[in-house]
């Protein structure tokens, strides 16, 4: 026969799934927070989420070049969200050396040290992030009034609802206003309501399924409704939670990082009720006012052992014969 | 809702392009290669030789060993010489080149086309006429079908399960087979409850097939004890387990086999070959099998006598097309990819796909990425990745102990896989071994 045939084992076809295509699906997620990013802190958003995925692609690049001495696979797309997700998590007007640094940490320590995409325990952008906030907490926690509030009373700088929850609570913005997103705070994390729109996109693409982001909101809400419950003080208030500080932009982009999450949907769940207990006990009784990233880090190394035990049901287990 | 298998599962694009194409039977051909095995099992003793005049319907090779089945020419002439033939698997086997002259059968076959409803053989006898047939499972796996029908001592049959479903993929030869022979089926349904003495039996339709679904449903009303379930569409609800949990709610637990439910299961080609045996007197000497792929220039189901070159039923269906990279025997899913299609038809070959090289060749595997799709997909419960890392660093125990051997190799996790690894390449590998291990401990 004149013609060579191509024989492999079965299955000869694939669903077309790649791993470019999750991550193209996590950044048009992300979209609609990077809009009211925009809308909110105008050119420095702009900047610092291209610097920052500019310092993620690049020092990826050089290090798996030079120093791993492999091809690197930037067009996996997995720096250029690690590089969004750090901007993201730090205030509009970061020193660009401050970004640079943690670029550098969430790309070359929390990533290629375990090997690159894949192999790292960490989620890189959180661990980036809390690598910023211990080494320069002044820098990492001054934020700068949004465009709305400045033209309305002139201030250049404000606090983040959670760091008024904690100090003075009677000073607080109108819930309405912290769900759209207008508060101060980090780059993207202000609008719940555009990140619960990344959300469905997310869920309807079937990038992620609902097991984490549900738990953890969920398990937030449950916490603190019950200390609402026994005494109605604004800082126990379940909505102002929900809608404020990170929680929403770590329950949906950030806890779901595939490398660090549980595989099974049982695993999912106990990650997710784990980061929710934690992000609300480091918020009400904890030294900062935002505990959703240190909640997620120390899941993220709960993982392996989450993952072993929760196997997934098997068939034929818990019979029923009818 | 329809209904469907609890865990896992995906849904390939269907691509039925053959779906509706009537049952053409192809010319008998010049000469025919009849393999000595064509079911799992012991291969068949020869009891022909070079020179000997066969007709239809004579015996060439007998079973030998209690899971074995019988094997008959298909078609009259000269046995020419016995020897190697490649298979679908690629490997050597003996089979009978039979030069055909005329088309003479034997005597006792009938051939009308008169449906014969009546049977007034007793359960004992009817297994013997389907052992004597050599028939068996025609959804793939080619189990011998008698052996199927005898339930282990102490074990009985509470429901006979009909597979309709035909979930692969580009696949429609039993679909066709539903239209066209319905009554014939259902006879053959009725027969297999008297051998197996059970009051119920269900036949499971994937909703694709709407059509098989109506006609069967109307059909079944003047058959006591028949139902008609239409089933989701869902990969792979044609899987033995899967297909019982879908109907029944009850689960086969690991390492044991579906009359440990009380369920045996019968695919639809199989329950037609056992009416030809048992009301015809017609061993299985010829099958459906569906010729496609997006780019066949006429994608068809065709009857082929067992032994005629696949070259002859691609060209029935037009010919191989310029781009074509893989000829599978058998479905996108299960299916075996060819060397070579200068191989016979058999008893399980329920399809040939061409696909064209583009979407033949693999991409490079990329580092798993954890994003634990293939857990979510595996209808088995099981986790392929960590499988897959077992085998890699042959942790043979831990394999064993995640129920490598419960695999049932349907490619769910493969076909997900965003990072294009070769799931169940490994895993398969890793099966054998564990399965090699117990049996030596069992020992």
């Amino acid at each position: 026969m004149e013609q060579k045939l191509i024989v492999s084992p079965s299955p000869h076809i694939h669903s077309g799934d790649t791993i470019q295509r999750n991550m193209v699906a996590v950044l048009i997620a992300l979209i609609p927070a990077f809009l009211v990013a925009l809308y909110t802190f105008r050119l420095d958003a702009l900047l610092v989420t291209a610097l920052s995925i500019l310092f993620c692609i690049g020092f990826e690049y050089l290090i798996v070049r030079f120093v791993m001495k492999k091809e690197p696979s930037i067009l996996d797309g997995s720096a250029i969200i690690t590089g969004v997700l750090l901007a993201f998590n730090v205030p509009s007007g970061l020193p660009v050396w401050i970004l640079a640094l943690g670029a550098l940490f969430a790309i070359g320590v929390v990533k290629l040290t375990f090997g690159g995409l894949g192999n790292n325990i960490f989620n890189p952008a959180i661990a980036g992030r809390i690598f910023l906030l211990i080494s320069f907490p002044a820098q990492m926690t001054s934020w700068p009034a949004t465009a709305l509030a400045e033209s309305a009373t002139d201030a250049v700088s404000s606090a983040t609802v959670l760091g008024l929850l904690k100090h003075s609570p009677e000073t607080l913005p109108a819930l309405q206003q912290m769900f759209l997103g207008f508060e101060a705070g980090s780059l993207g994390e202000m609008s719940a309501a555009a990140l619960l729109l990344g959300l469905a996109y997310l869920l309807w693409k079937r990038v992620i399924t609902w097991h984490i982001p549900v738990s953890i909101l969920a398990t937030v809400a449950l916490f603190t409704g019950i200390l609402f419950l026994i005494d109605p003080l604004p800082q126990y208030n379940p909505l102002i939670h929900l809608f404020s500080g990170g929680l929403m932009l770590g329950a949906v982009f950030m806890a779901t990082d595939y490398v660090t999450s549980p595989l099974t949907h049982k695993g999912m769940i106990i990650y997710g009720v784990g980061i929710g207990f934690i992000t609300v006990a480091i918020r009400l009784w904890g030294a900062y006012p935002e505990g959703i990233s240190f909640a997620i880090l120390l899941m993220n190394a709960f993982t392996p052992l989450i993952n072993s035990y929760t196997t997934p049901k098997r068939f034929g287990e818990a019979v029923k014969h009818g | 809702m329809l209904k469907s298998f609890r865990i896992g599962g995906i849904h390939p694009k269907e691509n039925k392009f053959s779906a509706g194409m009537a049952i053409q039977s192809i010319a008998v051909p010049a000469q025919v290669m009849i393999p000595l095995s064509q079911h799992i099992g012991a291969p068949c003793q020869p009891v022909v030789k070079k020179g000997d005049k066969v007709k239809v319907g004579t015996l060439l090779g007998k079973s030998v060993g209690f899971v074995s089945a019988h094997i008959h020419s298909s078609v009259s002439g000269t046995v020419l010489k016995i020897d190697k033939v490649l298979d679908a698997s690629g490997y050597k086997r003996d089979a009978v080149f039979i030069k055909v002259e005329e088309d003479e059968w034997e005597e006792q076959i009938d051939r009308s086309e008169a449906l014969v409803t009546e049977c007034s053989l007793t359960p004992k006898e009817i297994l013997e006429k389907i052992a004597a047939a050599g028939i068996v499972g025609m959804g793939g796996a080619t189990f011998p079908t008698h052996v199927k029908l005898t339930p282990p001592p102490g074990m009985k049959a509470e429901i006979l399960i009909i597979n309709g479903v035909e979930c692969e993929p580009y696949l429609t030869s039993d679909h066709q087979l539903m239209m066209e022979r319905s009554d014939e089926i259902l006879v053959g349904i009725t027969l297999v409850m008297r051998v197996l003495n059970v009051p119920r039996a269900i036949i499971g339709i994937e909703n694709n097939k709407k059509d098989a679904v109506a006609r069967f449903t109307q059909k079944a009303k003047a058959f006591p004890g028949i139902e008609v379930q239409p089933l989701k569409v869902q990969y792979p609800q044609g899987g033995e387990k899967q297909l019982i949990d879908a109907l029944t709610g009850r689960q086969v637990p690991s390492g044991s086999l579906p009359i440990s439910v009380g369920a045996v299961v019968q695919n639809v080609g199989t329950i037609f070959a056992i009416y030809e045996a048992v009301q015809k007197n017609k061993p299985l000497v010829e099958r459906v099998v569906s010729v496609t792929g997006k780019e066949v220039p006429r994608p068809c189901n065709l009857r082929a006598r067992i032994g005629t070159s696949l070259t002859i039923l691609i060209d029935a269906a037009g010919g191989l097309p310029e781009s074509t990279g893989k000829v599978i025997s058998g479905g996108p899913m299960m299916g075996k990819a060819l060397a070579s299609v200068e191989i016979p038809v058999t008893k399980g070959t329920s399809g040939i796909l061409i696909l064209p090289t583009l979407e033949a060749k693999r991409k490079a595997m990329k580092d798993c990425i954890r994003c634990g799709k293939c857990v979510q997909v595996c209808p088995m419960g099981l986790n392929p990745t960590l499988l897959m890392t077992l085998t890699e660093y042959e942790v043979w125990d831990k394999a064993e102990k995640n129920a490598i051997t419960d695999c049932i190799e349907c490619g769910s996790c493969s076909y997900s896989c965003p990072a294009d690894r070769p799931l169940l390449d490994y895993i398969r590998l890793g099966k054998g071994k564990v399965s090699n291990i117990i049996r030596a401990r069992k020992n």
